[in-house]
């Protein structure tokens, strides 16, 4: 507790300069939850505005451009802005606490990877207000994408290049802290499922974001540089983008949804009482869906005209993550069968999720069955379909897990009643949207359509559809209410809250800035469980008390993001006019000096003494 | 009264019907109820992985409401430590195994119908029409017949027709629900499909690849009417006069001020244009594929033509920056395109 | 292991890059870097190969490129990636001079490698005005192998800076990490030009 007295007492600069220099994994943590969160907001109202515009057939609520940016930038921002930082948020508030680490493996990185983040998706919208963000869909299918005037597309690129590198430096940094940085005792086959599906998400993203940089490098040179990869007039083919970005955004998808089934797998296990069923064939269904997940980009492209032999091959080879999905499923209804299910806030999202997932799974096999997919594709029926994955999916694991570390974290407990209300609204409001999608879709109306006609009966499925849109808007509010009464008047709880089974419960909460005083002993799947069950009332340590090495804080990272985002101004701007070229030199003068300075600079961190740790135990 | 439960049963079943068809959207445009032989084929495969699916749903809600109702804490027994079970390999191999059966029943008739819809056999024997998508319409050249045309496309019943497609612009794609699935109009490859219309009518069809500002307005039509009213549309088609003189003084002057202003981009008659033919234009049913097909319309879109259609290729018409076509004018013009009327057969010869 | 452990060791083990914690997440993490490396150059490599006949009217490869030139890269960064196998052999004897002279010829050898690279771009674009913007072939062939040569261009300035900074101190466990894998980064490059001499040249002139 004295670290949090110590908190309290500080000025707000100083708070400041330490989240702007931190290398902690709890506190970059923090930043990624609170931007994250203002994303998922922004991503929200676009979400809100997009669905009033449908109201009714034939609606000038907005025009026709800036729906194109709303449609855009909703999709952008949910996915690369708010849901995976959301994920990356709870990537470092619990992987390195369920390993029995003190950090990551990159601290430093840790931090650049965030900062690349935040600027990357400070860029994206900043085509808002010089004159127009990103209007070829968060697709940015060639050669709309680059042929379309103004610098709203060049915002797109430079901002997701840049948020792009930050969460390449995420994944490796994860994989290595997972590798090299678990506790003595922690084997493979004894890391929680949440740590597992980050670690495969992981993987993902360092396979799949190089493609996605690829694209968006070549873009910006058909963009900004007069290159001729997309543009048919000079032999381009513009089917490539498609490859690229769908080698890349296919196992993006499983880049989110591992880790919320980690989430769900914890929860369910916890709030069951039970270990989870089957953990080793859970494992294994991640990992393969993991690998299938890099064979089925092209499921995307059916009607591009890929022939029927590569449909049918991807046709085939996407139904088969379909039984791997299915065996996590059937997983989790036996974790819950014969156990003692408590119902509050985290586990309500966690069951609201089986069936939504379930439905969304299984128009998952709807869409791949390529010769169905001709009618599905690019139609309502694909929005339906993906929602119900990603929110049904993504986004209610991402509730869960708020409500769920929300005392580790912060060591308060949300207000229960008020999640509980957060969840019907949202629940029910999301059905409500995207359910009579399906029908929209198969009914004849195509996706990212401004308006629709009259008299094409569309028009109840639509009222229904925005009136769901907002209920989920007023779950939100509901949930922003709950954080600030909780963090106001919520009552402090201590280290292990929910009765749970792993070792990010065996720390106080919040955790100390060094995490574990002494490296636990981990002697099997379950830790904490493992030792409750045998009277103990904490870990057992593999360790004795010694001295701790820390790293040391860095404003590196953000300098060096700064001269990134600096240099992105200039690469767009030079398109004008070639004075602009400085801010380039600038920026990556910045950058590249900031990186300099961090080779050269010998940074060793810093011990705490073992005498300070005994001294602090006794306060 | 025998007969009098049979009439209640038909007609309870015929309401059901009503009801049901209803619920699928409009005619001619849902792609839930068929009217051509993809779509047909596309929704044969969607009531298989429905059904599948469903059975599926079925499972797996039954033990999830099931697991809730039983195993759900009970008061007082908040501290209950439930048996810690591992696992059941027996359970494992049944919820891997039974999964791919049931893939491999909608996988079969999948792959046979993505191939019988790919099949270019008949290519050569059959009628060929190649499309051509452009921010925001449609253009259609029956090459052999040597007829140009827009934004309808005139097709016999109950015959193959092929479709060559190839974009000028950015990607589009070309779907009629109820006729067919869709395939994409790509701007560096063309691709080629083949629709077959069961009964006479008027379909819509609709740009479903993001294309720009308008591409909620890229509407067309497909109009499918009997081989002998075809016939006689590619015969009067082809003998269209474009220097027929209206028989109107107000259509006649409008016919000189449209070729003054618009001839540079539109055509009358079988010659290729930049934008949309206009031989059949007094036989649409709508303006621009979605406009409603009267003077007062065309008037306001030839005065101000982005109001209706964000972004369309007409906004670089060189007499909307010399604001050289008045008020009065664009009613002539608009008086002389109403009365093109190229043939006999026209959308509403679709019944 | 204490600061003055990591800098000033007292004897130096036998592989220097592995021996304290930082130094193993640095090896294991650059590997999985240079995983993510392989994916960018695999996209870029499927990327030319799509477009390497789109010549758009323009110079095609056979037109462009011979061998001659192209061998002789080819030798300096073999031999540059040898060079640098002798550094870390040094290295782990903890004989510093002699790597640093290694190193020195390493990157001697690289900056002859870009030397080369940069005259023949200059030949493409002055005598067959073959640029970025001639054709797709043209964007493609510059994005790929000038890719390959900004990554030349950074390994080099990367193990200057290395050379530089660690001139008077020698080796430690703190710097040997960084030496280790900056080799792993030559080595790399080196790997994607074999298979650019392969696909874009080599088959090129076919």
């Amino acid at each position: 507790m004295s670290t949090m007295v110590a908190n309290n007492k500080r000025s707000f600069g100083s708070t400041l300069w330490d989240y702007l220099t931190t290398v902690d994994h709890k506190k970059i943590a923090i930043l990624y939850l609170v931007a994250g969160g203002f994303f998922f907001i922004i991503g929200g109202l676009e979400a809100l505005a997009i669905r009033w515009q449908l109201v009714k057939p034939m609606n000038d609520f907005v025009s026709a451009g800036l729906y194109n940016e709303l449609i855009t930038m909703h999709g952008t921002t949910m996915i690369f802005l708010a849901a995976m930082p959301l994920i990356f948020a709870f990537m470092n508030a619990v992987v390195p606490l369920q390993i029995g680490a003190r950090d990551v493996a990159f601290p430093f990185l840790n931090s650049l990877g965030f900062w690349l983040f935040l600027f990357g998706g400070i860029m994206l919208n900043v085509g808002w207000i010089t004159g127009g963000a990103a209007d070829a869909g968060w697709t940015a299918y060639a050669p709309l994408s680059t042929t379309s005037p103004g610098e709203g597309v060049d915002y797109y690129v430079l901002g997701l290049q840049i948020s792009g590198a930050g969460t390449l430096i995420g994944g490796i940094n994860f994989l290595v802290t997972i590798v090299n940085m678990r506790a003595p005792g922690m084997t493979y086959m004894r890391m929680p499922l949440f740590t597992w599906t980050a670690f495969v998400a992981s993987a993902l993203i360092l396979f799949a974001f190089p493609a996605l940089t690829v694209g968006l490098f070549l873009m910006m040179f058909d963009r900004l540089f007069g290159s001729g990869f997309f543009d048919p007039n000079m032999g381009g083919n513009s089917v490539i983008w498609q490859h690229l970005f769908w080698i890349f955004g296919h196992p993006e998808v499983y880049i989110l949804a591992l880790p919320a089934f980690g989430i769900f797998s914890e929860i369910i296990s916890t709030f069951s009482r039970k270990r989870l069923f089957g953990y080793s064939a859970m494992v294994f269904a991640t990992v393969l869906i993991g690998f299938l997940g890099f064979m089925v980009w092209a499921h995307h492209m059916f009607t591009v005209g890929m022939g029927p032999a590569a449909n049918s091959i991807f046709a085939v080879a996407t139904m088969a993550i379909a039984i791997p999905t299915g065996i996590k499923i059937f997983n989790w209804l036996f974790t819950l069968w014969g156990g003692n299910i408590q119902i509050n806030t985290p586990m309500l999202w966690s069951l609201g999720f089986i069936p939504t997932f379930t439905l969304g799974g299984m128009t998952g096999v709807m869409v791949a069955a390529a010769s169905a997919d001709y009618q599905f594709h690019d139609s309502y029926f694909v929005v339906a379909h993906f929602h119900y994955v990603i929110v049904g999916g993504v986004v209610f694991a991402l509730f869960a897990a708020t409500h769920y570390w929300w005392p580790k974290m912060f060591g308060k407990i949300l207000n229960d009643t008020l999640g509980k209300v957060t969840f019907w609204l949202f629940f029910i409001g999301f059905h409500l949207t995207f359910f009579i999608q399906h029908f929209l879709g198969l009914m004849g109306m195509p996706r990212r359509y401004w308006v629709f006609l009259e008299d094409q009966g569309l028009d109840l499925g639509n009222a229904i559809s925005t009136t769901g849109a907002f209920l989920m808007g007023l779950g939100t509010i509901v949930l922003l209410y709950n954080i600030v009464v909780t963090s106001v008047k919520g009552e402090k709880v201590g280290s292990d809250p929910w009765d749970a089974r792993t070792l990010e419960w065996a720390i106080p909460s919040p955790p100390p800035f060094y995490n574990f005083k002494q490296l636990p002993l981990v002697r099997g799947l379950d830790p904490l469980w493992i030792e409750k069950t045998e009277g103990r009332k904490g870990m057992t340590p593999a360790e004795p008390i010694s001295d701790i090495h820390m790293p040391n804080n860095s404003f590196l990272p953000f300098v060096m993001s700064l001269g990134f985002f600096i240099a992105g101004f200039g690469f767009i701007y030079q398109k004008y006019d070639l004075v602009w070229l400085s801010l380039v030199f600038i920026g990556m003068g910045i950058a590249l000096g900031a990186m300099l300075m961090r080779s050269v600079k010998d940074d060793l961190g810093y011990h705490i003494h073992k005498e300070d740790l005994v001294k602090e135990a006794k306060e | 009264m025998k007969d009098w439960m049979g009439k209640i049963r038909t007609l309870s079943v015929f309401s059901l019907m009503v009801v049901f068809l209803s619920a699928c959207g409009r005619d001619n445009l849902t792609a839930l109820v068929p009217k051509g032989y993809g779509a047909e084929e596309s929704l044969r495969v969607i009531i298989i992985t429905v059904i599948v699916m469903i059975v599926v749903f079925i499972v797996v809600m039954a033990i999830f409401i099931f697991v809730l109702m039983k195993y759900r804490q009970k008061k007082g027994q908040e501290n209950m430590i439930p048996k810690q079970t591992e696992g059941n390999k027996t359970l494992e191999i049944v919820w891997t195994v039974i999964p791919i059966l049931l893939l491999i029943v909608i996988a079969i008739p999948t792959v046979a119908v993505t191939y019988d819809l790919a099949d270019e056999t008949e290519k050569e024997d059959s009628l060929n029409i190649n499309v051509t998508g452009k921010q925001f319409w449609w253009h259609f050249e029956y090459a052999e017949e040597q007829i140009q045309t827009s934004q309808d496309l005139y097709i016999p019943v109950g015959q193959k027709v092929y479709l060559n497609m190839l974009s000028s612009d950015v990607i589009h794609s070309f779907w009629v629900p109820s006729l067919s699935g869709k395939m994409d109009v790509n701007p560096d490859n063309e691709n080629t499909m083949y629709i077959e219309a069961y009964e006479e009518g008027v379909y819509w069809g609709k740009c479903a690849e993001f294309c720009g500002d308008s591409h909620s307005l890229m509407d067309f039509k497909i109009v499918a009417v009997s081989q002998e009213e075809y016939d006689q549309w590619v015969t009067d088609m082809q003998n269209v006069d474009a220097e027929a003189v209206p028989e109107s003084t107000t259509a006649q002057e409008g016919k000189a001020l449209f070729e003054d202003s618009c001839l540079s981009c539109h055509a009358v008659g079988n010659t290729p244009s930049v934008g949309p033919n206009l031989s059949n234009f007094g036989d649409r049913s709508t303006i621009a594929g979605v406009l409603e097909h009267s003077e007062e319309e065309l008037v306001e879109w030839i005065l101000d033509p982005g109001s209706k259609k964000p972004g369309n290729g007409m906004l670089d018409a060189p007499y909307l920056e010399e604001k050289s076509v008045s008020e009065e004018d664009a009613e002539k013009i608009a008086e002389y395109l109403l009365q093109l009327k190229a043939s006999e057969i026209t959308p509403d010869s679709a019944q | 292991m204490s600061e003055h452990d990591v800098l000033n060791p007292k004897q130096m083990p036998l592989n220097p890059e592995k021996a304290t914690l930082e130094g193993k997440n640095k090896f294991i993490g650059f590997w999985f870097f240079l995983g993510g490396e392989t994916v960018l150059f695999a996209s870029l490599f499927g990327t030319y190969l799509a477009l390497n006949g789109s010549t758009n009217g323009g110079s095609s490869s056979q037109e462009l490129f011979g061998l001659e030139l192209v061998f002789i890269m080819t030798m300096l960064l073999l031999t540059s990636s040898l060079t640098s196998v002798y550094a870390m052999y040094h290295m782990k004897n903890n004989e510093f001079k002699k790597m640093q002279i290694w190193l020195g010829i390493t990157v001697a050898l690289g900056i002859g490698f870009l030397c080369f690279e940069i005259y023949e771009f200059y030949h493409y674009i002055h005598h067959y005005e073959f640029t970025m913007r001639s054709s797709a072939f043209g964007s493609a062939f510059y994005t790929l192998v000038g890719f390959h040569g900004g990554h030349v261009v950074f390994g080099l300035s990367w193990i200057i800076a290395l050379m530089i900074r660690n001139a008077k101190r020698g080796l430690n466990l703190y710097n040997a990490p960084k030496f280790y894998i900056a080799s792993l980064y030559w080595h790399f490059i080196d790997v994607v030009w074999v298979f650019i001499f392969t696909v874009v040249y080599l088959m090129g002139v076919l």
